[in-house]
């Protein structure tokens, strides 16, 4: 099954139900590690993308994913702002003006949103960052496609292998970001970013009829 | 959470409208998105300086927008950098052509957003050069952390920069002094206590009734050393040596000691600090030329304090006695 605009916009508007729902348990992750901030922003910024898509309606998935990016971007601020944003922009751009996205195009834009956090946050798979969500979710996506899957499986592998690297991120030291100050402390700490990457993705296989899950 | 506040969302806007109501006389404050400019920006010939970062802090960096320091300031939610789309405007606002300077901190949200905001305000003709200040020396290993945060030494490189942009120096001579006051302060800061994010409710972090934390940065996150309380005079050697360590201060060289608060500590404490760390000065056969002690790179109401010390040279000095008129710094006019 292909993915057309209605998921697009499906996915955004559940990422911000997410974020409103999960606002707090995002605050309280990064009070533990960071400056307390990210579930705040996250929320402020999905908002935003809400309040955009009302006002201009979508006409391709790309579209949707540009003016999420172009949202986040000037509402969210700290890291998460540039990093979500260049994840979105970059994924839109890969999509370009593509009516329905199958199984590869999706598995190329996961690609290039994860392509875009590590280029701008200069982050490696481990510095407990938001990069340990997605380079599995692109791994997962990848095997997934090469296996013959559907968008929509594309999607759940995507999603279940986030919740699993944000996991991951537990007995890690941090290396970038806030957290990494804390040296050794942060061990024992769940990154937000890696933790919001992974709703942001759960939300994108819902969005595609994929069920809910146990996501954590 | 007991704070004078309305609503925890619209703490930032009534904040910044109360501080454009205030200094009227010296600022414009820009609503949707939020930046205040110097009155009568842009000033003709003159390099632009833009600073920014999570408010918070206050009086930086809003309080030390005008004549002889900075030309805006670029406010972003609590303990949150501004959006490239504040900066952007803020950067345009102030360039006379002879170029903007942004004076960012290192941390990455605003490092991410400055660099954003310069590339787009380069794509529209204006010469943009940053500059990165990180003076904080409880960083120890750089390599394994975002580097060497921006600190209290801010307020320092906002004034010495602003008093060149002022007497007319170029783009490139601006950044120079900016940079080499970069290279020439550090800082080293304590917590006694936590503070709150409106937001967030509750405070960053806890401290027992018993404890300090030794090398905090200035957005209420912890530091890395957790230690017993000890007297003003010891934290004072704690935060001070590793200062003077790190810049290599020798016997004979001149310096500026700015003892800074955090926003909950008063100050006659500030002072009591400040005597230790001038006396710790004097037995190194440093001369303290210049001093600044008060509430300047605040952490909302943390009760703590930093130390930074600023090598000085005849210009720097010259620099820093350059008349300044911000609503947080005035002087010689």
């Amino acid at each position: 099954m292909d993915l057309g605009v209605d998921w697009a916009v499906q996915w955004l508007t559940l990422s911000a139900r997410l974020m409103s729902e999960h606002r707090e348990e995002l605050i309280a992750l990064d009070r533990a590690i960071g400056d307390s901030d990210h579930g705040e922003n996250m929320d402020r910024g999905f908002r935003a993308v809400i309040e955009k898509l009302g006002q201009t309606p979508p006409e391709t998935p790309g579209a949707a994913l540009k003016l999420a990016a172009m949202a986040l971007m000037s509402k969210v601020g700290g890291a998460a702002g540039p990093l979500y944003g260049t994840a979105y922009l970059r994924a839109a751009t890969s999509l370009g003006e593509l009516a329905e996205i199958d199984a590869a195009a999706l598995a190329g834009a996961l690609t290039a949103a994860r392509d875009g956090i590590v280029a701008r946050g200069k982050a490696e798979l481990g510095d407990k960052t938001m990069v340990d969500a997605w380079s599995p979710a692109v791994e997962a996506a990848d095997e997934v496609l090469a296996d013959g899957g559907d968008a929509v499986a594309v999607l759940a592998a995507a999603a279940e292998a986030a919740e699993v690297g944000a996991v991951t991120t537990d007995p890690l030291i941090a290396r970038k970001g806030r957290a990494s100050y804390l040296g050794e402390r942060s061990a024992g700490h769940r990154d937000p970013g890696a933790v919001s990457s992974a709703l942001l993705l759960r939300a994108a296989a819902t969005a595609a009829g994929f069920p809910e899950g146990s996501a954590e | 959470m007991k704070k004078l506040i309305n609503d925890p969302r619209s703490v930032v806007d009534e904040s910044v409208e109360g501080f454009g109501m205030a200094h009227a006389d010296l600022v414009d404050v820009h609503t949707d998105p939020i930046y205040i400019v110097r009155k009568g920006a842009p000033v003709a010939g003159k390099v632009g300086l833009v600073s920014g970062g999570g408010s918070g802090h206050e009086p930086l960096h809003a309080g030390f927008v005008g004549h002889g320091m900075l030309d805006a300031a670029v406010p972003g939610a609590v303990f949150t950098s501004p959006t490239p789309d504040q900066i952007i405007p803020a950067t345009a606002a102030v360039d006379s052509g002879a170029g903007v300077i942004h004076i960012v901190k290192n941390y990455t949200g605003d490092v991410l957003n400055f660099e954003t905001a310069a590339e787009m305000a380069q794509a529209e003709g204006i010469s943009v050069r940053s500059v990165l200040v990180n003076d904080d020396v409880a960083v120890e290993d750089s390599l394994y952390t975002a580097g060497r945060r921006g600190v209290g030494g801010t307020v320092l490189v906002e004034k010495i920069a602003g008093a060149a942009a002022e007497r007319g120096d170029s783009l490139e001579a601006v950044a120079g002094v900016a940079e080499g006051v970069v290279r020439n302060v550090r800082t080293m800061g304590v917590a006694l206590s936590g503070c709150t994010v409106p937001h967030a409710g509750v405070p960053s972090f806890e401290l027992a009734e018993d404890e300090i934390e030794i090398g905090i940065g200035i957005h209420g996150e912890p530091g890395r050393h957790r230690i017993a309380m000890e007297s003003a005079d010891g934290i004072t050697s704690r935060l001070l040596e590793p200062v003077l360590e790190d810049l290599g201060i020798k016997a004979g060289e001149e310096v500026l000691l700015f003892v800074n608060g955090m926003g909950g500590t008063p100050l006659s404490e500030l002072y009591i600090v400040y005597r230790r760390a001038a006396r710790i000065l004097a037995e190194r056969g440093a001369k303290v030329e210049r001093s600044l002690v008060g509430n300047y790179v605040t952490s909302l109401e943390m009760q703590g304090c930093s130390i930074s010390v600023l090598r000085l040279d005849d210009e720097l000095t010259a620099l820093w006695d350059a008349p300044v008129h911000t609503p947080a710094l005035r002087w010689g006019m």
